[in-house]
């Protein structure tokens, strides 16, 4: 396409090498925002027809999450808001998965980092300034979510353990230990309803973004992502780790540190579910309750697949499933459908996306002749 | 005998074993199936809760609880018969499958089961074993449903089909060479897709269990992870159908460590012996995982062991 219709044979060898990659490069792109979309595309078809076989109406769903998600200012704070944790959770499934592991921990990350965020502020409160106080609370939420993937990975290069699998055991036994102090020891009994731990206080609460309803985290989490995509794309370490994902064997063979690049991703990867889980103790629950296993961990797995593990995508892709899950309360009562609804379209999506994964290289369109084939 | 708290913690220890392993006995021996034939499927909690759902509506429907059973099969089967086609097409991870097929089951299985939260389906009955005893508490912990026993009885077939028929033989030989199954003219994507389907069938038959059998009635919280715990249990029996059985009735006595303990006053990190069978996994892949003795029995194409 581009630089095509010029003659190449004037051009110096090198420019029209350029020239070439550059089209090589845009194809391909166009090929991995093609195929997701025909995706998505696909599950909402296939989406629409499950709803008609069960009497529903996929317009009217469709309608409803479009208006309960982003229809009005203030249905689109809330979407953002819902955002803001998936953005991180997100993240802790595409850095990991840019080194070739598949963590599924981050709802474990999240849980604990909220957790220890909440109990670390029980001695503060009151005797330190709010903002020292949440500043401590972010760095204890980060520390313990970043320990927690990390062993997952750890195990991983020392054992040989499948990350998948232990990251998922350690998010169960991440919410154990929530469960375990917050109806044991540090319990607030002056809340009988709820086991939860002792409030942190308005006072100490995360604010808004100035003009908006949506408290700082969103911002924090848009900026992570930028800074991760800018690691993984433009520093050695990114480099390192992505040739370490292509080719494992390839990067010992190149004397990387293949285990420091493997635990550093992961604890990157934990450090975002767990700041998640600082704000979601900081600027939305007040305290670390049961309320904090929402799920945001598990649909982050999906946003991040959906984005191709791309920062950068994510941030677009994590608004999108926020309104989806936004609008779950206005669809479920407006059509009568139970709240596993959204639980349906997520499964229904994930699947076919990763179908879809077969289609690269399928089609001439996104392919320059003799451009090396892509296996 | 005493009743002093001991032997009633290691009589309901020994009730929750044989009560609670059911269900990972299933899974377990699904999952060995599977994976004896070169394939990983991750998505097996899912199928369990489609399986208990299915089996809960069908038995409310017609009445009949063997019928429940039944459909559970067939419903796991669908969804096995899913992952199984699905992985075969190339750069396809099985893996990341089975995550999606976890939580896409779940979602169904959450969806069409909230009209049954709230009717009793009749459950299925249970043999009483240890009436000769005249020990109340260890003829409480011997009640057992024939489920468990169809379900070891299962495993004596399955471990005598692997090392004496002719189809054992074939999917052993595709979990452990592809090449060679295809030199041999065998079809290894089809292998691979009937043993997913047959092991995602054994799946829902242990979802079955959960909801008509115990805890006996359908909601959302019913699974606890049994069907995540099925790969690391398959690990730990070293893909042999006999030593599922046994690591099912461990899973299931770690798991009735928090109830038993609760029954004698001991509420104290009830929440910590709840998590007892994950902690146990994890213990189980870090001990297995990093040494050559115990992957030596792992099929050769299983991307896990990898």
């Amino acid at each position: 396409m581009t630089g095509m219709s010029e003659p190449i044979g004037a051009l110096p060898a090198a420019i029209a090498e350029d020239r070439r990659d550059l089209a090589v490069r845009i194809r391909r792109s166009a090929e991995y925002i093609a195929i997701p979309l025909f995706a998505l595309a696909v599950s909402v078809v296939l989406f629409s027809v499950f709803l008609l076989a069960i009497g529903k109406s996929p317009v009217e769903f469709f309608e409803l999450v479009e208006r309960g998600g982003f229809g009005t200012a203030f249905s689109l704070q809330n979407t953002l808001q819902r955002s803001s944790p998936l953005i991180l959770t997100a993240l802790a499934v595409a850095i990991p998965a840019r080194i070739g592991l598949v963590m599924i921990g981050g709802e474990g990350a999240l849980v604990l980092g909220g957790f220890a965020a909440a109990a670390i502020a029980i001695p503060l409160v009151g005797h330190v300034p709010p903002f020292a106080t949440l500043f401590i609370m972010a760095v204890v939420g980060v520390a313990v979510g970043a320990c927690w993937v990390g062993i997952a990975g750890a195990l991983r290069y020392y054992r040989g353990v499948n990350e998948t699998i232990s990251s998922l055991l350690l998010t169960y036994i991440g919410i154990a230990i929530m469960n375990f102090f917050v109806e044991g020891s540090l319990r607030d009994l002056s809340n009988p309803n709820k086991p939860s731990t002792m409030p942190i206080g308005d006072a100490y609460m995360v604010g808004k973004i100035p003009g908006t309803d949506v408290h700082w985290g969103l911002a924090v989490g848009i900026v992570i992502a930028i800074a991760l995509h800018l690691l993984m794309t433009r520093t050695t370490f990114g480099f390192a780790a992505r040739v370490t994902g292509g080719n494992m064997r390839a990067a010992l063979a190149q004397g990387l540190p293949v285990g420091k690049l493997m635990i550093s991703c992961t604890m990157i990867a934990g450090a975002c579910a767990g700041l998640a889980g600082f704000f979601e103790v900081a600027a939305i629950q007040g305290r670390a309750n049961a309320s904090l296993v929402a799920g945001y961990g598990f649909t982050g797995i999906l946003v991040s697949f959906l984005a191709r593990h791309n920062p950068i995508a994510i941030i677009v892709v994590a608004i999108m499933f926020g309104g989806i899950v936004a609008s779950g309360g206005l669809v479920q009562r407006r059509m009568d459908l139970p709240d596993a609804t959204v639980l349906v379209l997520q499964g229904l999506t994930f699947v076919v996306l990763l179908v879809s994964e077969t289609l690269y290289g399928r089609f001439k369109i996104f392919q320059v002749s003799g451009a090396a084939d892509r296996t | 005998m005493s009743n002093t708290p001991f032997v009633i913690v290691i009589f309901a220890m020994l009730g929750g074993a044989l009560r609670v392993s059911t269900p990972f006995m299933f899974v377990a021996l699904g999952e060995c199936l599977t994976e004896k034939s070169g394939r990983v499927n991750l998505g097996l909690e899912g199928t369990l809760v489609l399986g208990a759902m299915c089996a809960y509506a069908t038995s409310f429907h017609t009445g009949s609880p063997w019928l429940g059973v039944l459909a559970a099969g067939g419903a796991g089967a669908c969804l096995g018969a899913i992952h199984g086609y699905v992985c075969k097409l190339p750069r396809v991870n099985d893996i990341a499958i089975g995550i999606a097929m976890m939580l896409f089951g779940t979602g169904i299985a959450f969806f069409f089961g909230k009209a049954y939260i709230q009717p009793s389906a009749p459950r299925l009955g249970s043999i009483a074993l240890g009436d000769w005893t005249g020990n109340p508490q260890l003829a409480s912990a011997l009640q057992i449903n024939s489920l468990l026993l169809v379900g070891i009885a299962g495993a004596f077939v399955m471990s005598w089909a692997f090392a004496n028929t002719r189809w054992g033989l074939i999917v052993r030989m595709t979990g452990d060479s592809a090449p060679s199954a295809k030199a041999m003219g065998v079809s290894v994507d089809l292998v691979r897709f009937l043993a997913t389907t047959a092991g995602g069938f054994l799946a829902g038959v242990g979802g079955a269990f959960l909801s008509l059998y115990y805890p006996g009635s359908w909601n959302q919280g019913l699974s606890s992870g049994q069907g995540l715990m099925a790969v690391a249990l398959v690990i730990f029996a070293r893909w042999d159908p006999l030593r599922c059985v046994v690591a099912a009735l461990l899973f299931g006595a770690a798991g009735a460590i928090g109830p038993a303990l609760q029954s004698v006053g001991i509420t104290q990190g009830y929440y910590f012996f709840n998590a007892a069978p994950y902690i146990l996994t994890l213990f189980i892949m870090i001990g297995s995982s990093g040494s050559k003795h115990a992957m030596r029995d792992a099929p050769g194409e299983l991307s896990i062991t990898k």
